[in-house]
């Protein structure tokens, strides 16, 4: 079908240049949009040519999604041009783009969880009706997603609600590849493996480069930098609003890509030094047994320890994580707690955000003792306590009083982050709190994670993706809802937790 | 793109399986519900366990049920209506004045006020307004206007819609007959369609199928007027049986629909609605309602009062088992 079968990884300069429909299946000049006083995009030219796969990176806020939008004809711009095919666009939308092969899959999970996988695609495809349209549509899904995620476990009937988060994830993307009637040539993919564990995560990459390799095109959004560099064949770079550089993926590396993002210099290393010796008799804080534990592992965190949980995605990380913090409101079997806990959600627009708050009262909400003034809340401590984590997490809105909605998602979970920080937690769940954001904001929240650390917090992190876990002291890797492995950080190497994941644990 | 085989379940994880199997158990209480009310009643009184029984027993749940689906619509796009047990009332009115005595201007009032239904939908998602407060307004509007067209009971029904709701089939009760036929066409058009799917949707991601390039300024349209066509033929029926009208007739069946709805396993928000459920719910609404209490000897003093413990003790279980759920 569309993709081919072929085992090419690379498609070669030179045989791009073949066939009359080497034109532009994109192409946007000028591009500017605003949002009220904001400048999202300012003059931007931008456009993918058929067989090719275009990194875009950029910091939270660089105006990525903005352009994407544009491409996928969920925004108008407020001047410039698009022209798709060669053509140009004047009314273009969502279904225009939808007929002349563009689709999108969005950062936010845009499936209906009251409905079935079939059902779900047949919301993406017009054509899908009349007389047997469940099984056309649960075959067109079940075949997508057994060519991109073979042994995905996902069934056509399964509703949306029940699945993990990772398989919505997997269902979501299969769905952007199906064909009915309109063509495809261009799949945008907006962090499509935010969710998704290194096994899956590697299985949509090897799919994207099979169907880039049949001559179709992708966009690649991404804050794992290694995956853009990997994958994609040409490396867009935006930063405040505007394109900054645009070349082949092979012209950049890492460091060049953090350096031209203009984000901070990548530090990784100092991560080990900062905290190399620490005295292992410092107070317990969590001691904890995952419900399904048989042989007696234990989780032990001790005051100013950042303890990593790994292991491939839902395999009992988070839950272990909700049963703690549900241990430190009423006593629970197995599980020993002896500080207050906060935790901060992976899931940020569902667990994580009071949408019709603004900045400070998000931010404010976890330290309400604190910030009472006899029967009721004091704005100007809240406003201080705001301002405070503002300053000291570079929060970026000119207002701390403003909809929580106005900050971009990486600024999003920094707030989140103050709310966590700023109360009087000493032990911090993070559940996966990277999910999506960009290298910068993960940087300053690595130091401060440390910083907090060495003034004797405990941290707790789950996290699905390796390099994160270079900043704990311990690692516990989980499988089936079981510790299966503890390391040391001088022991933790990628093999180490991926061998232990995917290993019999007897 | 021949069939491919897609069931490959067994590959599931245990937690899917149990939230699955929690869905099964959920989708299961309302008729477990309504089972356990009949027993009651059997044991109470088993001569009522009879085609006759059943034909005076069940004789205002098809209304009741026609008017759960109604609201089963307006929930099932996130919105509530608090006017539907007036707009049954005003239907009635209409039914039992114009209807009879003018056939033509009873259908264009009848096809008007579903249109006004549409318009609601319409103003509700283009405005963006609370549809409690909109529909609550509305209540108020319909009453009134089956003051107006009665300003005492009385009136009576079209000698077809006597005919109909009469009709006696041989073996199964029609009230029976009835619900099953109001439910499986909801259920297919609703549950199996290709535009039902889309309508759904609409309650589940709004924002997704914006995205998906459909109109849901359309898809609440469409849901309201569905919610007009089901309160119409709810107060037709409901004059059917009673054979005159009373301005007053259906303002108890706002919450009872609303209840129905929650009983058959629906919810206020998400798009997760089920016609069958929801028409299974009316039918134990119906029981509980009168003929269990009665055969209880609970004096009618007391029956609305013990009318609503039995929803509170359905409707927790209902609560405790979606919470096994997480």
């Amino acid at each position: 079908m569309a993709a081919g079968n072929t085992d090419v990884i690379r498609l070669g300069g030179a045989e791009k240049q073949f066939g009359a429909a080497n034109v532009d299946i994109v192409r946007l000049d000028a591009a500017e949009k605003h949002f009220g006083a904001v400048r999202a995009l300012g003059g931007v030219d931008f456009h993918v040519g058929p067989g090719e796969c275009v990194g875009l990176v950029g910091h939270n806020g660089a105006g990525k999604s903005t352009l994407m939008h544009m491409v996928a004809g969920t925004l108008k711009p407020d001047s410039g041009a698009i022209g798709v095919h060669g053509g140009i666009e004047e009314n273009y939308s969502v279904s225009r783009a939808q007929q002349l092969g563009i689709r999108c899959v969005f950062q936010e999970l845009s499936l209906c969880p009251n409905l079935s996988v079939a059902e779900n695609t047949r919301i993406n495809h017009a054509s899908l009706s009349g007389f047997g349209w469940r099984r056309k549509a649960a075959g067109l899904i079940a075949a997508k997603l057994d060519e991109i995620f073979p042994d995905h476990g996902i069934s056509a009937w399964d509703i949306v609600g029940d699945l993990s988060i990772g398989r919505r994830q997997m269902v979501e993307v299969a769905r952007a590849f199906t064909v009915t009637q309109d063509r495809l040539d261009l799949v945008i993919l907006d962090e499509p493996t935010s969710s998704l564990d290194a096994h899956t995560a590697g299985q949509l990459l090897a799919f994207v480069r099979r169907f880039v390799a049949g001559g179709k095109s992708c966009i690649l959004i991404s804050h794992v930098l290694g995956e853009v560099l990997r994958n994609a064949d040409r490396i867009v770079v935006m930063r405040d609003g505007k394109m900054v550089a645009s070349d082949a993926a092979a012209a950049f590396d890492r460091d060049r890509l953090v350096t031209v993002m203009g984000g901070t210099e990548a530090r990784e290393k100092t991560a080990a030094k900062a905290a190399a010796a620490k005295p292992g008799n410092s107070p317990l804080r969590v001691r904890a047994r995952p419900a399904g534990q048989t042989d007696g592992k234990d989780l032990v965190a001790r005051a100013g320890e950042i303890i990593g949980l790994a292991g491939l995605a839902g395999h009992g990380q988070t839950d272990l994580l909700l049963r703690i913090f549900d241990a430190a409101a009423r006593a629970k079997t197995g599980i020993e707690v002896t500080a207050p806990v906060a935790l901060v959600a992976g899931d940020r627009q569902s667990d994580g955000i009071f949408p019709q708050w603004s900045i400070a009262q998000n931010i404010g909400i976890r330290s309400l003792a604190r910030l009472r003034n006899g029967l009721l809340i004091s704005p100007r401590r809240e406003a201080e306590l705001a301002d405070m984590w503002k300053k000291k997490i570079g929060i970026r809105t000119p207002d701390m009083n403003n909809n929580i909605f106005s900050l971009s998602g990486g600024n999003q979970q920094k707030a989140l982050f103050a709310r966590a920080l700023g109360s009087d937690a000493e032990i911090v769940l993070m559940d996966d709190p990277m999910r999506g954001v960009d290298i910068g904001t993960k940087l300053e929240v690595y130091d401060l994670v440390r910083e907090e650390a060495g003034r004797g917090r405990t941290f707790l992190w789950y996290t699905t993706e390796t390099e994160e876990l270079d900043n704990c002291d311990h690692i516990y890797v989980f499988k089936n809802g079981r510790i299966v492995a503890n390391l040391t950080r001088d022991e933790l190497t990628e093999e180490k937790i991926i061998q232990s994941s995917f290993g019999d644990a007897a | 793109m021949t069939a491919t085989p897609i069931d490959n379940g067994f590959k599931g994880s245990a937690a899917r399986n149990a939230a699955a199997r929690a869905r099964l158990l959920r989708g299961l209480l309302p008729a477990l519900s309504l089972a356990l009310v009949l027993l009651a009643i059997a044991w109470l009184n088993p001569r009522a366990i009879s085609y006759f029984g059943f034909s005076l027993m069940l004789n205002l749940a098809i209304p009741i049920a026609l008017a759960t689906i109604a609201q089963m619509f307006v929930i099932a796009g996130n919105e509530l209506d608090l006017s539907i047990g007036t707009f049954v009332g005003f239907v009635g009115c209409v039914t039992a004045t114009w209807l009879k005595d003018a056939p033509l201007i009873g259908v264009i009032i009848l096809l008007g006020s579903i249109g006004v239904y549409a318009l609601l939908g319409a103003l509700i998602h283009l405005r963006n307004l609370p549809s409690i407060v909109v529909t609550l307004g509305m209540s108020f509007v319909w009453q009134g206007l089956a003051i107006l067209f009665l300003p005492k009971p009385g009136g009576k029904a079209p000698d077809w819609l006597l005919a109909i709701m009469a009709f006696k089939p041989p073996f199964i009760p029609f009230p029976i007959i009835a619900a099953l036929l109001i439910a499986a066409t909801v259920h297919f058009g609703l549950m199996r369609t290709s535009y039902g799917v889309i309508l759904r949707g609409s309650g589940g991601n709004p924002a997704a199928l914006r995205r998906a390039g459909w109109s849901v300024l359309k898809t609440k349209i469409v849901l309201f007027s569905l919610a007009g066509l089901f309160g119409v033929l709810s107060g037709m029926a409901l004059i059917g049986i009673t054979t005159s009208a009373d301005a007053n007739i259906g303002n108890g069946y706002t919450l009872l629909a609303i209840a129905g709805v929650i009983l058959g396993g629906g919810e206020f928000v998400g798009g997760r609605v089920s016609p069958i459920g929801a028409v299974i719910g009316a039918l134990t609404l119906a029981l509980a309602a009168s003929p269990l209490l009665t055969f209880m000897h609970i004096p009618p003093d007391w029956q609305v009062a013990a009318n609503g413990a039995i929803l509170i003790i359905v409707l927790a279980a209902r609560v405790l088992i979606s919470r096994r759920e997480r």
